[in-house]
């Protein structure tokens, strides 16, 4: 048996405030692996962290290839972060393709490991690499180490009577020891992992690869000093690490609790939306129901079915299921049934980028169906706050008996940072009444402050009646063709939607003059860029959505009181348009449409910009 | 409301207590009415509640059905009755769900849920009112319909190989599988609570004439000069005999072939009904008209669990080794504290 220690470096140690480790390699390497464990020391350690997952949508491209590449970012602090970092000062690159697609993104000055044996003819093949970028000169801004990874981690496996492949596949441990070395980090959380995850001979040598890499790095002199990240001054409480399709999970549960409803969630599984599909399916015990349907179609309309019969009916999926649920989510409309239609979303059109995040589903939310079909839309905009945006879809949801759609992002479903865990006691209830009594039933009779119609469970006596998607009598729900009646309707199902109580938007910064408005997961990212701003003296605010439809009541008014007003999106401009269209204010668009989030520091520059443009009289 | 619908205690339910308050848009002359009208009949002598009663239609002249009978309904969006329906089953096994659909409906646009629906073996009743073609679209060729078809979208014919419906089932794995007629009262009756009898997906096909569209479509069988010629009413375990007792059906090998009875072969030179045989139902279910006689009532009957049974069965063991505790849940497996 293998003892590990609790590494105390025996060199200096530098202290540092925040660091943005990047690791990479083939996406049969083992990076997420590697990424996740360190984040989750790092977040038992006590450090604010972000991080940002990023591999291919194949299961395994061609080894080598820059297809191949899957990497995995972590930003950790000893302050509040906001997001992965813009830029890493450490790569860990396991080949020369996973050197060449990082590489530009490496801080000049940055530490560089790379996995040296790996690059070699054939390598440099597969990655389309002419000349050994470790001897052309090209790295000579960055301080290089080079390590056999795969040679020594074979070393201190010898003797365990594992094949070439398994040997391999112990490297990313090796790795990790390095990292842990590098950081000051305790083992035992890693340690503990691979002992539960894994039987011997496998347990064995991934563990003393491990410590093997940990003892090399202590050894070698590779480095010529250890850094430490302080713990992080957060507010007080219980913490865990989440990624935002975990919190999402959990607040569908935790609403389901709190309305006293049994959850039905109707899936279909598509990418990155699956794993609530995975996580959700776990959780009988809190009388969760999960129904892997045939496609998309059947996914949102046994859900509305569920719903129908009195359960909380949630289905979800990303932008392309989305497209394929929208006549159902008509459907849900016109009948009034409450639904949490989750859109996970990625880069589209069409197929578009499986894995990328994206933000171009907000008009496809907002009126991406026949007919006049609104709905409630809430957006999530932190790993962690994907929690309370679900909870918050679920009150919306059964509380007005409408459809409500919550955007998420494939940055956010895969990205994790610290949680604050709440306090189950100190969650508000979310009332909801089945109506019983027969006594001057009117399926669509309703609720005058919530213009909800009553919710009535089938297997209810007396109060037998149909519902569907023909337009329906105001009062009595007959079917109905009533020119009078179905504009009634239309505007009905509007003040309803706008009935929907939310919080007023929320300033955060200097009244005034430049707001930069955004929504979803870029908050971390306008947040952080907002600070530099206002470091660097200029004036600025930040105002974030999470009801986008409907949008808070004093909207309009925060809008008016700055002069410039600009919006970024991960899409080509499409909050901007509403913005623009509702209030008729002159927002301008930040756009990027990459598949990827918006860097601080383009964000900044955007803020220089058009804070210079505000014209000085104005001042 | 009708205080009668309360408890169930106070007295029988007749036909005329599942019919609601609507006007009935059908054509005159519509076979959908003695359908509706038979299946009123049957959830009263059935004994079924007006409030466990839930009919789920697609879209199409047959999917406005739950609006004339007068118990819990959803007239659903096209093809998605299937779908609609397992959501509703799973979520409240105690119901009794119906599945009200066309050939358009549930073998076209629907066509993959049905396809799913049945071999999961959600416990319902699927009515499928087959006339061969799109009525409430007024006219076009529908799945069902014969190759050669002349219709509003196929004036130089169809040139679509059609579905047989029972058959379509049967390779779906389903677990019931029955056919009658619209105009044939007491077989159809029987069908229909054998349907709800079985537990499991019930897959009931019923020809029936669209009098606008598709006047006359199953004529050939059922014109009552020709009726027992061209139809076989099967009953499980007995001999396969049709056409007044005159003609039976024997197997030659693995192909079914008609023989006259008398003249030295009787009965029991037939081959005999077995509800439970699976190859005999894909026999039967493919055997048409004019080769063959049309086999009608149930083709196959053969209980497996339920797919909402299971569901639920996985629910409750989970749930009976204690309720989740929601704050351990959300704590997850590692923690730490600031304070």
């Amino acid at each position: 048996m293998l003892t590990t220690s609790t590494p105390t470096s025996s060199r200096p140690v530098q202290v540092k405030e925040s660091v943005v480790i990047r690791f990479a390699g083939d996406s049969g390497d083992g990076m997420q692996v590697l990424g996740s464990q360190f984040t989750n020391t790092t977040a038992m350690y006590g450090n604010d962290l972000a991080t940002f997952p990023d591999f291919p949508a194949e299961i395994r491209a061609p080894a080598g290839t820059l297809a191949g590449v899957s990497g995995f970012q972590l930003h950790f602090s000893s302050l509040d972060i906001f997001t992965p970092g813009d830029t890493p000062e450490v790569l860990i690159a396991m080949n020369p393709a996973a050197l060449k697609v990082n590489i530009a993104d490496l801080k000049p000055g940055g530490l560089l490991i790379v996995n040296a044996e790996k690059f070699v003819a054939r390598e440099f093949e597969k990655a389309g690499i002419t000349v050994n970028p470790l001897e052309d000169g090209s790295l000579d801004a960055y301080k290089l180490v080079q390590l056999d990874l795969g040679r020594l981690a074979k070393e201190a496996v010898s003797g365990l009577g594992l094949g070439t492949k398994e040997v391999d596949r112990c490297k990313n441990f090796f790795a990790l020891g390095i990292t842990y070395w590098l950081y000051n980090r305790p083992m035992d959380g890693t340690v503990r992992w691979i002992e539960a995850k894994f039987k011997d001979p496998y347990r064995e040598a991934n563990l003393r690869a491990l410590q093997a890499g940990f003892n090399l790095a202590e050894t070698m002199e590779l480095f010529g000093e250890s850094y430490s990240v302080p713990k992080a001054k957060l507010a007080p409480g219980t913490y865990r690490n989440i990624l935002g399709n975990q919190a999402t999970s959990l607040g569908l549960v935790a609403g389901a609790q709190l309305a006293g409803l049994p959850l039905f969630l109707g899936s279909y599984p598509i990418t990155p939306a699956s794993d609530i599909l995975h996580q959700l399916s776990a959780y009988k015990s809190f009388n969760v129901t999960t129904f892997q349907a045939e496609d998309e179609i059947a996914a949102i309309v046994s859900a509305i079915g569920a719903a129908y019969t009195g359960a909380l009916g949630v289905t979800t999926t990303s932008g392309p299921g989305m497209a394929l649920k929208t006549e159902a989510m008509g459907l849900a409309i016109m009948t009034e049934l409450p639904l949490v239609i989750i859109n996970v979303q990625r880069g589209g059109p069409s197929t578009g980028l499986p894995t990328k995040t994206e933000q171009a589903d907000l008009l496809q939310a907002l009126y991406g169906r026949n007919g006049e079909a609104p709905l409630a839309i809430v957006a999530a905009c932190t790993p962690a706050d994907c929690f309370g945006a679900a909870v918050e879809a679920v009150r919306i949801a059964v509380t007005h008996m409408v459809p409500t759609i919550l955007l998420t992002d494939g940055y956010l479903a895969n990205g994790s940072e610290p949680w604050a865990v709440p306090n189950v006691a100190d969650l508000p209830k979310i009332p909801v009444q089945f109506r019983t009594d027969p006594d001057g039933f009117q399926p669509y009779a309703r609720n005058p402050d919530t213009l909800a119609r009553a919710w009535v469970k089938p297997g209810t006596p007396g109060l037998e009646h149909r519902i569907g998607g023909i337009e329906k009598d105001a009062l009595t729900g007959a079917v109905s063709y009533d020119a009078e009646n179905h504009q009634t309707m239309c505007l009905t199902r509007a003040a309803k939607i706008a009935a929907i109580k939310v919080p007023d938007l929320v300033v955060e910064g200097d009244e005034g003059e430049l707001l930069v408005v955004g929504w979803g997961s870029t908050y971390g990212a306008i947040h952080t860029a907002i600070e530099a701003a206002r470091g660097q003296g200029i004036r600025v605010a930040q105002a974030h959505f999470r009801h986008l439809n409907p949008m808070p009541a004093n909207t309009e008014a925060v809008l008016r009181r700055f002069k410039r007003v600009i919006v970024p999106e991960m899409n080509l401009g499409q909050l901007v348009k509403v913005l623009r269209s509702e209030y008729l204010i002159d927002c301008k668009p930040i756009t990027k449409i990459k598949g990827q989030a918006f860097k601080v520091s383009e964000l900044l520059a955007a803020i220089v910009e058009h804070s210079a443009a505000i014209p000085s009289q104005e001042h | 409301m009708d205080a009668t619908s309360n408890g169930g205690a106070a007295r029988a339910l007749t036909k005329k207590d599942f019919m609601s308050d609507q006007v009935i848009r059908w054509c005159p002359g519509c076979g959908d009415y003695a359908i509706l009208s038979q299946a009123q009949t049957v959830f009263a002598e059935l004994g079924i509640k007006r409030e466990e009663l839930c009919i789920v239609s697609g879209i199409g002249c047959s999917s406005r059905f739950p609006y004339y009978v007068n118990s819990y309904g959803f007239h659903t969006i096209h093809g998605r009755a299937a779908a609609l329906a397992t959501g509703v089953k799973v979520a409240n096994p105690a119901l009794s769900v119906w599945v009200v659909t066309g050939d358009g409906d549930a073998l076209s646009i629907g066509g993959n849920h049905t396809a799913h629906m049945l071999r999961r073996n959600v416990d319902l009743q699927v009515l499928l009112f087959n006339n061969k073609i799109y009525g409430l679209t007024k006219g076009q060729y529908s799945p069902t319909s014969e190759i050669g078809k002349k219709t509003k979208s196929t004036p130089y014919g169809s040139v679509d190989h059609p579905f047989m419906p029972a058959a379509f089932a049967l390779g779906c794995d389903a677990s019931f599988v029955a056919r009658t007629v619209d105009i044939l009262t007491k077989e159809q009756r029987d069908v229909m609570k054998a349907a709800y009898a079985h537990k499991g997906s019930s897959f009931v096909e019923i020809y029936q004439n669209c009098n606008i569209f598709n006047d006359g479509a199953w004529d050939a069988l059922i014109e009552k000069a020709v009726r027992s010629e061209r139809m076989m009413f099967l009953e499980h375990g007995a001999p396969m005999v049709f056409g007044g007792g005159k003609k039976g059906i024997r197997l030659n090998g693995l192909k079914p072939e008609i023989i006259e009875l008398g003249d030295g072969l009787g009965p029991d030179d037939c081959l005999k009904h077995d509800e439970t045989d699976s190859t005999l139902a894909i026999l039967l279910a493919r055997m048409d008209y004019p080769e063959f006689p049309v086999p009608m009532g149930v083709l196959y009957r053969k209980e497996r669990p339920t797919y909402d049974a299971l569901i639920n069965e996985q629910l409750d063991t989970a749930k009976a080794k204690g309720a989740g505790d929601l704050q351990k849940l959300l704590l997850g497996g590692e923690t730490w504290k600031i304070d």
